[in-house]
């Protein structure tokens, strides 16, 4: 009912594409493709710019109800998956780390223990994994709580009652969602190279306690915390926005939730995969 | 479709096309002109897939009209600018079967709306959600999800929801749909009082605007009557001129049976 109207990005007249029937060759059916990638993009393209100004211009407006949110989309997305993040990166520290810090102790080669770490576990693997891990759970539910409510015309009741969907339904989510990402990141991080030295040391390798976290405490600069807190925070914008935008930018019907949430589950790991080379772009660059 | 009144329309329709508010493409109504004046009390009836909820839809903002033009209050609907938000608040929308919120209790369903809106200082908000849960005998289930609700308490939750932010016009989607006798009376009984002026809203009078797929039980309590049919709206006059009506599905509506039969 204002700029935030979720009717603002639709599109009827181009999308009478998606439901055509199947076109009889297959140059069409390439072309169909490609123009239902296209407009995806623009849907996804335009939800991100709404959604952006309504985060910078109505962030403290409604506190009252839109703060309540933000904390129980910090405790959905962040507090209640530490257990499995503290698993996950258990396990990774086991699996990868440990292995690798074994490999390079007996070819003597622990000078590039820190610079391996941090290439591996700090800008890539952490952020990545968090991501997808956080996608995995609070991701799908997302799109199926958001895909139910428009079914259900829960929206249409919002819009009735002069409260903005994007504000009360899409800003809470996106806000707890980038300093979830960035929070689990970091103790998924912590976590992965202590394991990691662990299980090293139950190996019997020769690495100090002392050495390892100089080690890695070398290969750290600035940089990498930097990067590190915005890659992570826009993976979770990533995932907040595109399982948002496949919720509730369509008129859905109940059968149609779970179509949208394996579209949205796709898109949201290509997105990531595109920022994450997008900063390793960055990282050569610099 | 005019009916003279010593108020200014609220309402005002000139060659208006309704869309479907699930398909953007389909046209249900066309050629409507409507005034609704302050004070009024419309019934709109008509088949299942006439067009009832999606008047309704239009009326109420939340999607733009076809063709031809709305004025509600005197501004061109639909209304889009944040600071003419409160002239599109003074008319509140009942849904069909409530359309509540899933994961919220029925009081915070309520509180939402004036929470979101900051109109009152909380304890004020608190105060109006305790009087509208007892205006609508909910005060049992204040806790309850919708899910637990029946039919007739969910449409009774939405309906507190759109009265705590005190509208002067209120829109009601099939509100005795699916109810028994005992609980249509409820309601008809609360929206006479709605449209003498209850103590609720401070004695003011609501104009009401309901849609129904059976006249009789409107007969004795609305001023004026409409009917949708093959995407027009016709205007059937007040109660004393349905009788008289010779139209089939008015006289089904009406549960007469038709001329000749």
């Amino acid at each position: 009912m204002d700029d935030g109207s979720t009717r603002a990005y639709e599109a009827p007249q181009a999308r009478f594409i998606l439901h055509a029937p199947a076109p009889p060759a297959y140059a069409n059916f390439i072309g169909r493709k490609v123009l239902r990638l296209l407009l995806t993009i623009q849907g996804i393209g335009a939800f991100t710019l709404i959604t952006l100004a309504v985060v910078f211009t109505k962030l403290r407006n409604a506190r009252e109800v839109t703060f309540p949110q933000i904390v129980r989309e910090l405790s959905r997305s962040g507090v209640r998956m530490l257990p499995m993040f503290l698993f996950m990166s258990l396990a990774l520290g086991l699996v990868v780390i440990g292995q690798a810090v074994s490999w390079l102790s007996r070819v003597n080669a622990t000078g590039f223990l820190g610079s391996i770490m941090v290439l591996v576990v700090v800008r890539e693997l952490g952020p990545l994994l968090t991501a997808l891990l956080v996608l995995s759970r609070s991701g799908t539910a997302n799109v199926i709580e958001l895909g139910t409510s428009r079914a259900l015309g829960e929206i249409e009741a919002l819009e009735a009652l002069g409260i903005d969907p994007i504000h009360y339904l899409v800003l809470p989510r996106v806000v707890g969602m980038a300093l979830s990402v960035f929070s689990l990141t970091v103790y998924f991080i912590i976590c992965s190279l202590v394991s990691g030295y662990l299980w090293a040391f139950l190996r019997d390798v020769p690495l100090q306690p002392g050495d390892y976290f100089r080690e890695l405490a070398h290969s750290l600069t600035w940089l990498d915390f930097a990067i590190l807190a915005v890659k992570s925070c826009l993976f979770g914008v990533a995932i907040a926005v595109i399982t948002c935008y496949h919720g509730l930018a369509q008129p859905l019907r109940l059968e149609e939730v779970s179509r949208a949430t394996v579209g949205a589950i796709a898109q949201s790991v290509i997105a990531c995969v595109i920022l994450d080379a997008i900063f390793v772009l960055v990282y050569l660059a610099i | 479709m005019d009916t003279a009144g010593e108020h200014p329309p609220i309402i005002e329709m000139h060659g208006v096309a309704v869309g479907a508010l699930r398909d953007f493409q389909a046209v249900v109504l066309e050629g409507l002109s409507w005034k609704v004046h302050a004070g009024d009390f419309w019934v709109i009836a008509g088949m299942h897939n006439t067009g009832k909820s999606d008047l309704l839809a239009m009326t109420a903002g939340l999607m733009p009209p076809q063709g031809g033009t709305y004025h509600l209050f005197g501004n061109e609907m639909p209304i889009f600018e944040g600071h003419l938000l409160a002239e599109r608040l003074r008319l509140g929308l009942v849904f069909d079967g409530g359309r509540l919120f899933h994961d919220l209790t029925v009081r915070q369903n309520i509180a939402l709306p004036l929470q979101y809106h900051e109109k009152f200082p909380p304890a004020e908000s608190a105060r109006r959600v305790d009087a509208a849960l007892q205006l609508m005998e909910l005060t049992d289930w204040t806790e309850s999800t919708p899910g637990n609700l029946g039919r007739n308490l969910q449409k009774r939750v939405g309906l507190a929801r759109a009265l705590v932010l005190q509208p002067e016009v209120l829109l009601l989607d099939n509100p005795l749909g699916g109810l028994d006798f005992r609980q249509s009376a409820w309601w008809l009984n609360l929206m006479d009082q709605l449209w003498k002026g209850h103590p609720f809203l401070e004695g003011r009078r609501v104009t009401l605007v309901a849609t129904a797929e059976d006249l009789r039980p409107w007969r004795r309590h609305a001023t004026h009557f409409a009917l949708l049919q093959n995407k027009r709206f016709t205007f059937l006059g007040r109660e004393s001129e349905l009788s008289g009506n010779t139209d089939v599905l008015v006289k089904e509506l009406l549960a007469e049976p038709p001329p000749g039969s």
